[in-house]
């Protein structure tokens, strides 16, 4: 009886799960399928999980024009590489300032930190903010700077960790040795705070690798297409597939533009890296979602 | 004399020992002020008729008369209702969807299919909306898509032209919703069970107690917390909606917006597609002051029934 009941939840679970993860995978079979298939066939019978001609012309496209892609990835790579390091450095450095009971104002500085979660100025005052204040349109900063760079969350995240997990003797002892507030903070917390880094690191290279609000909102097709990054690319080509047309320029003028397939070549070129890295990093991904979800 | 100079060197003692936090403090605290602060000066905007050549503080003001048009305009409260219809119709959509997988995946007994399961479903949640809005646009095309050109032509039907049919989006983007974030919500919620204690389930299972029965009488009361935390988070964004979701997924069509336009992106539609600073800074404060307005109620609310789940 009572193995029966336990082989009916396994097959129900296994059941469930299975189907969800298929349905999980399915949609990026079928866009890499896609962009596989022969753009005549796929223009006569849609896109298809099996197509009836598959063809390479969509990335020999794109690779004839890689400049435009390449250049893509150079600016997303720049974004990501900039913004997670000074993300970094700028949330340890201020947990740590707000780690330290002892320090006059802290509970000032505590509420400026938290008083953020609870109430913002909007998205138009922030948008006149960063362009009219600091003028950012139509620079890398426009990418880097707004909303992504800190947040309270994490900087709590930080400081929480440092109070669990950094022994308070060790500081101590490290001070009587003669030892810097920097030179502690360099060779001591940060070593020790590298599993936490690690993790908020990762949701926030996540969240610049994956960004194109900033750059809808701050950069011009007109000036700040050199610095569109492969999701900017996406959305500027979703908008009008004549953005990937003109891109190409006139080399390529006399061949015809397959466009139904090369959208979504390029669309696999913005995946590829995250689907590569996600396997080996998938256990710190799982950290991340739960790390902030866990109450002490 | 002496007294007070030993006073002095006091302070200046402790002012050197707590220089370098401030220091160490300093660049956050600009990047807060900067990124955070400023803006929130910049809701006076809301109050003002903008004129760009003067600037915010030499612009006039205007009283409420933003947010009276703003209120006048009948697409307003079509708005504002599918802000908060979605986001209520995804909290409990899925909460409950996210529970009965987490409980599922509880339920794997290999550990490899369990990590397998984990990992897959979790992709989406990794991509960004854009991407999505090309998966979504693989099926929903109108002249090459899955949908059309495979499923309703085998069928006999009649191609349907997805992106203009405002009556299968509401069951679209919560599809889309569910699909994005449903790993991430189940993650939440499996490692909430997998850190209960399993003696109750020993215990029980020692007793005779069939799984559902463990489920419904220790499972679901023990992750009950975590569910309510979860849900007190979505309802303090309650006006506030996934910009990308709605604005990637439907592609911005102007044919959809009765169902589709929540506040994020009616507020990025006047400001940047029609240049109109009255009314995107009306709808944009709306939401800030009301989203302030669910924060503060419903952690009142809890910290009253359940102190511990309160957020301060």
């Amino acid at each position: 009886m009572k193995s029966k009941d336990d082989l009916k939840w396994q097959v129900i679970s296994n059941t469930v799960l299975a189907l969800f993860s298929l349905a999980a995978l399915l949609p990026f079979i079928l866009l890499v399928v896609a962009s596989f298939t022969d753009e005549n066939w796929a223009l006569a019978n849609g896109y298809s999980f099996f197509p009836g001609k598959w063809s390479t012309q969509a990335y020999s496209y794109i690779l004839q024009n890689f400049s435009m892609v390449g250049r893509g990835y150079l600016n997303t790579l720049l974004v990501t590489g900039i913004g997670t390091f000074g993300s970094i450095l700028l949330t340890s450095l201020f947990a740590y300032a707000l780690a330290n009971d002892k320090l006059p104002g802290v509970r000032i500085l505590n509420f400026l930190c938290i008083f953020t979660m609870l109430f913002t100025g909007g998205q138009v005052a922030s948008y006149y903010v960063w362009s009219n204040v600091f003028h950012v349109r139509d620079t890398y900063m426009a990418l880097i700077l707004p909303n992504l760079m800190m947040n309270a969350f994490n900087v709590i995240l930080v400081k929480n960790y440092y109070k669990t997990s950094i022994p308070a003797s060790l500081l101590e002892a490290a001070k009587v040795d003669g030892a810097s507030e920097f030179g502690i903070f360099l060779k001591i917390v940060l070593p020790l705070s590298i599993p936490i880094n690690a993790t908020i690191g990762l949701m926030t290279g996540l969240a610049y690798w994956n960004d194109w609000v900033n750059g809808l909102y701050f950069l011009t097709a007109r000036k700040g297409a050199g610095l569109f990054t492969i999701q900017l690319i996406l959305n500027q080509i979703s908008d009008s597939i004549s953005f990937l047309q003109n891109a190409s320029g006139s080399a390529t003028a006399g061949i015809k533009f397959p466009a139904a397939t090369a959208r979504m070549s390029i669309a696999v070129a913005g995946i590829i890296p995250v689907l590569i890295i996600y396997p080996f990093l998938q256990k710190y991904f799982v950290k991340g979602i739960t790390v902030g979800a866990v109450k002490e | 004399m002496g007294k007070e100079k030993t006073l002095q060197n006091k302070r200046t003692n402790k002012f050197r020992q707590f220089l370098p936090f401030y220091l160490m403090a300093l660049p956050g605290a600009v990047y807060l002020i900067c990124n955070n602060y400023l803006p929130m000066f910049g809701i006076v905007l809301a109050f003002k008729k903008l004129d760009i050549t003067k600037g915010i503080f030499g612009s006039p003001w205007c009283g409420l008369s933003n947010f009276e048009f703003l209120f006048k305009t009948k697409s307003t409260i079509q708005i504002i209702r599918n802000t908060i219809l979605y986001n209520l119709v995804f909290m409990l959509l899925g909460t409950v969807l996210a529970v009965m997988m987490a409980i599922f995946l509880n339920e794997i007994r290999s550990r490899k299919l369990s990590k397998l399961y984990q990992s897959l479903i979790l992709i989406p949640f990794l991509m960004s909306w854009v991407i999505a809005s090309y998966l979504a646009y693989a099926f929903l095309a109108q002249d090459v898509g899955l949908i059309n050109k495979t499923i309703i032509a085998a069928a006999g039907g009649k191609a349907v032209n997805w992106y203009m049919e405002k009556k299968y989006w509401p069951y679209i983007l919560t599809f889309c919703y569910i699909w994005k974030n449903i790993g991430y919500m189940m993650i939440i919620y499996y490692s909430s069970i997998v850190g209960l204690s399993q003696d109750y389930f020993e215990a029980a299972s020692i007793d005779g107690a069939t799984k559902w029965q463990q489920i419904r009488s220790i499972t679901l009361p023990l992750i009950r917390p975590t569910i309510i935390t979860m849900l007190i988070l979505s309802l303090g964004r309650i006006v506030t909606s996934d910009f990308g979701l709605f604005y990637q997924i439907p592609k911005n069509s102007g044919a959809l917006y009765s169902v589709t336009q929540t506040l994020d992106v009616y507020v990025y539609n006047a400001l940047m597609k029609n240049s109109d600073f009255s009314m995107s800074s009306a709808a944009s404060v709306f939401q800030s002051i009301v989203g302030f307005a669910f924060v503060l109620i419903t952690n009142a609310v809890v910290t009253k029934y359940s102190k511990e789940n309160a957020l301060f």
